[in-house]
């Protein structure tokens, strides 16, 4: 079973085709890594998976399963967020936002599932901590949690270890697998770190402003794009 | 003091000043935290310039101000609000354009019909002698729904506040909040403004947030601090305001740049102490 199908894909940016002719699919359960080099139309993909863009030509066909308050965000941080005052549980619990439904306020419910995502990644022990006093990898083991928060099926996530350290980096990956191993959550990455790709990811998706490559790790590995592309980066 | 108050009190001007000002006071602070944190507050400023010349137009027209301005500021909220979610235009630029513009329209207007008269002081700076009955009903009314708005929808705007993508990615419609939150500005402008004045009615909504973000580390605290430094603010500078004849207006923006600066030390201090440990 298929969440997301791409069917002959194309996004359109200020008047320029940005990315074109994109066709795969995530299976249930995948851990999908897309790849590519800066500004070959890794995120604007991406923005058309989460609805924020709508497509130029082609169609996103999705799971029944999977209505827009269903999938988990995990964005690049914003300007904004850097100075924002607010408690990590408070961003946290801002995940379930889309599961209350017409409701106003946040139930029991909601209480425990925020808290039981803080205690998965680690953060429950800040939980009043003010999230712009945190430190890079524990503000995105926050929006983590937020995102588990939003749902039950899948997570998209758009370079999340820009700007970590390398340890860090490590142990959000870790974390990533685990979420995606132990909770069977589908993840789909945006990434330029092919090494850490090639290493968690089930399947691989190689763009350079139209599709060079989709299938499995194993089979990237094999190809001839996919050996060119880390040849280039061992060297 | 009690005999000050008292006597205060005694003035119906000044009774009226205090119902109008109190609930504007409140709504002011609680949309601010938003505005300010979205760096959407230029745009409270931009609204201001234009309810002068709607207010400008009003007198001209002998028509009852708020009838005229609050339309008028409501449909330039979403032109603003358009212009700010729109990257390829240069927002602040954009806001210059359209709040300068106004002033100027606003300014010919008054030349024209009644002469550059203290009419133009007024608007520009705010009178308390300007409130009438029908502004404290309205000012109530107004901010009974903000409140109500703002209480009922706390959650959602904390969300599209602190990470706009997140939240449209996982279902809210942005659109409709950001909206909601520039209808709500316009109202409490227009409604503010003539006590206030066009100039100073902006720092009713930035602020008592940013003082508040002084200190409060939590969402939650930063609005209820918000809105108590705002309440606090505008009672010290109507008392001001009476006691040394000073023009209201500017008096509660004084209370609110103390209040500012007390806060910005005691964090000031805070931070030393913390550092220490």
């Amino acid at each position: 079973m298929s969440l997301i199908t791409c069917k002959n894909l194309s996004f359109e940016y200020d008047g320029i085709l940005a990315v074109k002719d994109i066709n795969f699919s995530v299976p249930d359960g995948a851990y999908l890594c897309v790849v590519g080099e800066n500004g070959t139309g890794k995120s604007t993909l991406l923005k058309g998976i989460l609805r924020l863009k709508k497509p130029f030509q082609g169609d996103i066909i999705y799971n029944d399963e999977l209505t827009a308050d269903s999938i988990g965000y995990l964005p690049q941080q914003t300007p904004i967020q850097k100075d924002f005052p607010a408690s990590v549980s408070e961003v946290v619990l801002s995940g379930c936002l889309n599961s209350l439904g017409l409701k106003p306020f946040f139930t029991r419910k909601e209480r425990n599932r925020a808290k039981s995502n803080m205690e998965k990644l680690g953060i429950l022990h800040i939980k009043n901590s003010c999230y712009r006093d945190l430190s890079g990898g524990q503000q995105q083991r926050v929006l983590l949690a937020r995102a588990l928060c939003a749902t039950k099926k899948i997570i998209v996530l758009d370079e999340p270890a820009a700007g970590l350290d390398p340890i860090v980096t490590q142990e959000l990956y870790e974390m990533i697998y685990h979420i995606n191993n132990v909770h069977q959550i589908t993840i789909v990455m945006v990434s330029h770190d092919i090494q850490a790709a090639i290493k968690y990811a089930t399947h691989i998706l190689h763009l350079q402003n139209t599709q060079l490559f989709f299938g499995t790790t194993e089979e990237y590995l094999e190809s001839n794009i996919g050996e060119k592309f880390i040849g280039e980066l061992n060297v | 003091m009690f005999d000050l108050l008292q006597e205060m009190f005694s003035y119906p001007f000044m009774l009226r000043a205090f119902l109008v000002g109190t609930p504007i006071a409140l709504c002011a602070s609680l949309l601010g935290v938003s505005l300010v944190l979205k760096r959407y507050a230029m745009i409270g400023d931009g609204l201001s310039h234009v309810g002068f010349g709607a207010l400008a137009l009003a007198a001209a027209l002998n028509a009852s101000p708020l009838t005229v301005s609050i339309p008028i500021v409501v449909v330039a909220a979403f032109l603003l609000l358009r212009l700010s979610e729109n990257s390829k235009i240069k927002g602040d630029a954009a806001i210059s354009l359209i709040s300068t513009g106004s002033l100027a329209i606003g300014v010919m207007v008054i030349s024209l019909s009644s002469g550059m008269n203290t009419d133009v002081s007024n608007y520009l700076f705010g009178s308390i002698l300007s409130m009438s009955q029908n502004d404290v009903l309205i000012s109530f009314g107004l901010s009974i729904i903000v409140i109500v708005i703002f209480v009922l929808f706390y959650n959602r705007i904390f969300a599209v506040t602190f990470d706009e993508n997140f939240a449209k990615a996982t279902g809210t419609n942005i659109r409709a909040f950001n909206m909601i939150i520039a209808f709500l500005t316009a109202l409490v402008i227009v409604v503010g403004m003539r006590l206030m004045g066009a100039l100073l009615i902006t720092s009713l909504i930035v602020f008592p947030a940013l003082t508040a973000m002084r200190l409060a580390k939590r969402f939650f605290t930063v609005t209820l601090n918000s809105a108590l430094v705002s309440i606090i603010c505008l009672w010290s500078g109507l008392i001001l305001s009476y006691k040394y004849s000073t023009p209201t207006g500017a008096s509660i923006v004084i209370c609110n740049i103390m209040a500012f600066v007390i806060y910005s030390i005691i964090q000031k201090i805070r931070d030393t102490i913390i550092r220490e440990k």
